[in-house]
Order: C-alpha cells, then sequence, then structure tokens
C-alpha cells in the first residue's frame, strides 16, 4: 500500500517525507529494539517503534528502511526529524499504542519482515 | 591472548585461495588487481548521539564505489553493532574499512576494558548492557551474533585490559563492482 494510506489508516501526522508519499510499502516490522530491526529483512518497510532517538534513524539508514512510524503520539526531538528529512526517510506520528497501530496495518493487509501474515 | 575465529569452514577456505592465486597471478603480470584502499573513522565512547557516525561514513564510502547494495548493507549492519559496543562498552576506538581485491576488511578496535567470555558474548541474547542503553533499543545481546550472521567471517581478539578487535571479512560477489 501506499504510504500516504498508511498515514491515512493511522490517523498519523506526517513529520517529514510528502515528496515520498506515493512509496509502495508492503512489509512492517514493530520493535523498540534496533538489533532486531538490524538481523531482519527490513529494506522498504515501515517500522513502528515508540524509541524517538537518532539511533532509530541511524538504524533506519542502515537497514534501509522505506518509512518510521513514531506510535502513542510521541513528537522526537528536532534533530531526530531533522536528520530524517536529511536523510529522505519519512517520519510519521501516530496517535495510537503500538497495539492499535499495528492492528490498523495488519487489517490493511501489511506482512512481518519475515513475510508472514 | 583470548581470539576466536568463527564461521571458517572449508567452503569458506576457498575464497581465500583464490585471493593467493590471484597474488601469485599479480606477481606474474597478468592480473590488474583492483584498486586498494584504506579508511579509518574515529568512534567517541560513550557519546550517543554521534554514535553511528562512523558507520554511516563507510556506508556512503561504500555506495560511492558502487558496490552490490546488499554488501554495503551487511557491512553496515555488522559496523554500526560493532560501533555501538564501542560507545556502549568500549571507550574510544577506530572504525576501519580496507578493499582489498576480492573481499572487504571491517576492523574495529577498542581502549576498553575487553571482553570476559568471548563466546558466551557470541551467544544470541546475551547481555551486559545497562539500563540507559536499552533505552536505545541496544543492548539485548545481539551484537555480535548479527555481526556473525552478517560477515563472511569475524575475528574477536580481547587480550585482558588490553581492549578489543573485531575483524570482519566480506567477499565481493563476483558482480559486486560495476566497472
Amino acid at each position: 500500500m501506499k504510504l500516504s494510506e498508511i498515514v491515512d489508516a493511522l490517523d498519523a501526522t506526517l513529520l517529514t517525507g510528502e515528496d515520498k508519499l506515493d512509496k509502495i510499502i508492503t512489509r512492517c516490522g514493530a520493535s523498540d529494539l534496533m538489533s532486531d530491526v538490524l538481523a531482519a529483512v527490513s529494506e522498504d518497510c515501515i517500522l513502528l517503534t515508540g524509541l524517538t532517538t537518532v539511533q532509530v534513524i541511524r538504524t533506519a539508514m542502515v537497514a534501509g528502511v522505506g518509512a518510521v512510524v513514531i506510535v502513542r503520539k510521541k513528537k522526537p526531538p528536532q534533530e531526530v526529524i531533522d536528520m530524517a528529512k536529511d536523510q529522505g526517510i519519512p517520519l510519521i506520528s501516530s496517535p495510537y499504542s503500538m497495539f492499535v497501530s499495528c492492528g490498523r496495518l495488519h487489517a490493511c493487509n501489511l506482512i512481518g519482515l519475515d513475510g508472514r501474515r | 591472548m583470548r581470539a576466536i575465529l568463527l564461521g571458517l569452514t572449508e567452503d569458506a577456505d576457498l575464497p581465500l585461495v583464490k585471493v593467493r592465486l590471484a597474488r601469485l597471478t599479480a606477481q606474474s603480470g597478468n592480473f590488474k588487481p583492483m584498486p586498494q584502499l584504506k579508511k579509518s573513522f574515529h568512534i567517541k565512547g560513550r557519546d550517543f548521539i554521534r554514535a553511528g557516525e562512523a558507520s554511516i561514513n563507510v556506508q556512503n564510502l561504500l555506495k560511492s564505489m558502487d558496490f552490490d547494495p546488499r554488501l554495503i548493507r551487511r557491512v553496515a549492519i555488522c559496523g554500526y553493532e560493532s560501533e555501538m559496543n564501542v560507545v556502549m562498552h568500549g571507550g574510544d576506538g577506530t572504525l576501519s574499512i580496507e578493499v582489498d581485491n576480492d573481499k572487504l576488511i571491517l576492523e574495529i578496535t577498542d581502549d576498553g576494558p575487553g571482553i570476559e567470555d568471548i563466546e558466551l558474548a557470541m551467544q544470541a541474547g546475551y547481555s551486559t548492557a545497562n539500563d540507559d542503553h536499552r533505552e536505545m533499543g541496544f543492548g539485548a545481546g545481539m551484537g555480535l551474533p548479527n555481526m556473525k550472521k552478517n560477515s563472511d567471517q569475524i575475528q574477536v581478539e580481547s587480550p585482558p585490559n588490553d581492549g578489543t578487535v573485531v575483524r570482519m571479512i566480506f567477499f565481493i560477489p563476483d558482480k559486486g563492482k560495476s566497472d
């Protein structure tokens, strides 16, 4: 599904990445452990996390993650938003919990990083 | 000195033989070796804001040299995990990348306290990290296992109170270079 549809499904706020709203995302991972993201096949996936540190963006850069969703309506520090913008990684803030955010995207037919539903 | 060499199988040894053959051929004048290069980047201990910059620099360098994206990703993941280990546990350190004929060599050294039990540290889930590390999403005991998984060879040396050296080798796929 398109990134714009993910933003709609989550009633989310796009913090940066307006130019990537047509990007197609098929896989989704949710973790606060960056090593789990680095260990999985996470290229072009969407990553849901409760963390708001610069390490989330660096992990996304290293692993090739397509977009990052911060859950629980958290707003990351400005330097994190700036880094995501500089690196061309869309950053989205979801008002829902990790569980509800995942459930909404699962209902939209996104699959997990291992390809399972 | 405690040292451990992992991931070496008979098959994994074959490319090493190829390297030696390539060098012999080079000496005889019939072989044009790939340009060799070595670059090093500083890692500042306990600087969690800048942690990862050295690995991103290596990633950008390899991208500019047009290596296979999957190979770059593996190198970047290993560099990043290793860099986080240095920042969390090791004090100051250096991350270096070397392009050598048919392989990339990633070496991370630090002047920290060393790893007490390397074999234990290689086990998934074993961690000596604290809550601060975990709040950043690291310290789950997956660093060294992730590095082993993503490299073709890994060697860890950690003599007591004399820092740690992690050396990883990645063989360049035949079509890894587009020139």
